[in-house]
């Protein structure tokens, strides 16, 4: 079936020659980075963690989503989602290699990355994480390459397919679920000290990934002449919609604990995130424009005429991915380091590289994720002629 | 040789390099064997008392600073963001935030406190390293093994007193001199204060404790109740970074 992705038409080719010199510029940065060290981000020791750990965090969600298509499916016997679970397991797929390109560009010292295996720690977190990614990958690849094969081949999935289907159901909720505890369990940061960091990353996933896999079905109806059908896109969206009235209402949770409780190291730092400090807005303005993004989206989801507008549905899934990518990212990750344990507080500015890297990287996964699902329409064409 | 033949071997020889230990390349020096060391029959427990006072009476000192930057190679970056520190200055309000009250003796207020790895019996860091890389000896101290680190940083983000570094740059471009009893660093790699353990060894006190002039920091075995270290906690009124954290640090300022 790998052969499906060599025949394309002129927009295609331009599509991945483009990609490819995205990537390329991508790579060039990470051999300088390599070269003289991550100095040449714009990480410090007060924020040790930022762009790379950011985007990490954003699409272990985006791959976790897929259970979102996955799961009604299977469990529920939603049968329309059948046109696009392989979707969802292609965009998993996608986002797993972006996940781990983050955490590998990251790394100090990237040729030890296998001591992670030849001193394995079951005590840390990252060793999980490594575990359960790597496995979620494999998962979604067997699953969706297995679908599709059974699909070309008009032939019902094999009975072994089943158990991993069902497997790849609770493994999607522990990738992020695990990703959550490599931050909720740190003493030294309040600000990531709190046990609903896993269930606030679930909701905002299952908002953002479901967001991504809209706005791919239209893509993929304009470009490919593919259409998942109007029944499909109504149900994802009203999955988003559930799915961001929980997230904004488990961030509340969390304003209230912290204000009311007015722990000061607790409070201090949605108050920086927020409302800045002395004047200084740090990463405030980005939180605004997340928040109000957020909301919006949020009433414009819930109300069935507006969800229900093709247009307005493309602009709602944008600024959902938008307000999602600021709070996961900046407004976690980044801020969780903002104060320092000594008080210090620390402008953090991506640089040149470090953004051309990351872009590297987001070429890479849309890259796999163009190849995977031309395949994946190649073969749904033929099966229905 | 075919080329088929030639991948088997190949493959076979980076296996037997990733699962055999015996074959690790890794240079075997003073951290390795120190490591499983045990120095004397019962084990140490080795610990700092800082005297505040002592401090505040000579503002601007830094020579436990310097001594410690030239015994462990620290490279001077000379800039705040990409710093390596092992011993340095805070002011008290940021080092305590839990003691601050409106009835501080003036001269703690702003007092500049030393601080370093605080050598917790319970170490957040170690608990996270994904290749214990880091780890704690049996005499308390926190280890680091620069050659395992792979740079994830993962210890700098759960360490609650920001005692960890990391190399954002090759160290050795920033020496002016290298110490030869110690080893330099290389880029990507986390590095912390190690109490000096290649100095105990020769039953040396850590160089920021012998070179102050003031006896303001005072070393020993707590778990020796005659040693200095004990005898001047007893005495006097002490207290630990964020104790509510339980990491048990093994650091104790007198006031």
């Amino acid at each position: 079936m790998l052969g499906k992705a060599l025949t394309g038409g002129k927009k295609y080719w331009m599509w991945v020659i483009l990609l490819g010199a995205v990537i390329l510029a991508g790579f060039a940065s990470y051999l300088l980075q390599l070269k003289f060290g991550l100095g040449i981000t714009g990480m410090g020791r007060n924020v040790s963690w930022g762009l790379y750990i950011s985007n990490f965090t954003f699409f272990v969600g985006v791959a976790a989503s897929a259970v979102m298509v996955v799961l009604p499916y299977y469990l529920h016997n939603y049968k329309e989602f059948g046109k696009i679970t392989v979707f969802g397991e292609f965009l998993a797929v996608s986002a797993v290699v972006m996940t781990i390109l983050f955490i590998f560009v990251d790394l100090g010292q990237p040729a030890r990355v296998l001591n992670i295996i030849r001193y394995p720690s079951p005590k840390s977190v990252l060793f999980w994480d490594m575990i359960v990614l790597n496995i979620y990958l494999l998962l979604n690849l067997v699953i969706g390459w297995q679908t599709l094969n059974a699909e070309r081949k008009s032939e019902p999935q094999p009975a072994w397919i089943k158990p991993l289907v069902i497997l790849s159901i609770p493994w999607a909720i522990s990738i992020h679920t695990v990703t959550a505890f490599i931050y909720s369990g740190l003493s030294a940061r309040p600000f990531w000290l709190t046990a609903i960091l896993a269930p606030r990353f679930l909701a905002s996933a299952f908002a953002s990934g479901p967001a991504i896999l809209i706005l791919l079905c239209f893509i993929v109806k304009k470009f490919a002449r593919f259409d998942a059908g109007r029944e499909v896109i109504r149900k994802i969206a009203q999955i988003i919609a559930y799915a961001m009235v929980i997230n904004i209402f488990l961030s509340l949770v969390e304003i209230f604990t912290v204000f009311y409780s007015n722990i000061p190291e607790h409070s201090l730092y949605v108050r920086l995130l927020l409302f800045g400090i002395n004047g200084h807005l740090l990463l405030s303005p980005w939180m605004w424009v997340s928040v109000v993004l957020g909301w919006v989206s949020a009433i414009l989801l819930v109300n069935p005429q507006t969800r229900k507008n093709d247009t307005i549905l493309m602009a709602t899934c944008i600024a959902i991915i938008i307000s999602i990518w600021i709070e996961k990212g900046l407004g976690l990750v980044v801020s969780g380091f903002i104060p320092s344990p000594l008080g210090e507080i620390t402008r953090y500015i991506p640089t040149t590289h470090e953004i051309a890297i990351t872009a590297g990287i987001y070429g890479v996964g849309i890259l796999v994720l163009t190849v995977l699902i031309k395949i994946a329409i190649a073969v749904k064409k033929e099966a229905e002629s | 040789m075919d080329r088929r033949q030639f991948l088997k071997i190949a493959g076979f020889s980076i296996a037997g390099f990733i699962l055999d230990p015996s074959l690790d390349i890794r240079p075997k020096g003073l951290f390795a064997n120190t490591a499983k060391q045990k120095i004397t029959s019962y084990i140490r427990k080795w610990g700092m008392a800082i005297n505040l006072d002592a401090c505040a009476k000579k503002p601007g000192c830094r020579a436990c600073i310097d001594a410690c930057n030239i015994v462990h190679n620290v490279p001077g970056l000379g800039s705040p963001k990409e710093e390596v520190k092992w011993i340095w200055k805070s002011p008290y309000p940021t080092v305590f935030p839990e003691h601050i009250h409106i009835i501080n003796r003036e001269e703690i207020k702003n007092l500049p406190v030393m601080v370093l790895c605080n050598h917790c019996d319970n170490p957040p860091c170690v608990k996270v390293c994904p290749t214990k890389a880091t780890w704690k000896r049996e005499d308390g101290i926190v280890m680091m093994d620069y050659h395992r680190c792979i740079g994830c940083r993962y210890c700098m983000a759960a360490c609650p007193y920001g005692a960890r570094s990391f190399n954002w740059f090759d160290p050795r471009l920033f020496l002016k001199t290298v110490y030869q009893d110690f080893p330099t660093r290389t880029k990507g790699v986390v590095e912390k204060c190690n109490f000096c353990e290649e100095r105990l060894i020769r039953g040396l006190l850590p160089a920021c404790v012998e070179v102050c002039k003031e006896n303001a920091l005072i070393f020993g075995d707590l778990a020796a109740i005659d040693s200095d270290v004990r005898k001047i906690l007893k005495q006097r009124h002490s207290i630990v970074r964020k104790p509510h954290l339980g990491t048990e640090p093994k650091v104790f300022y007198i006031l």
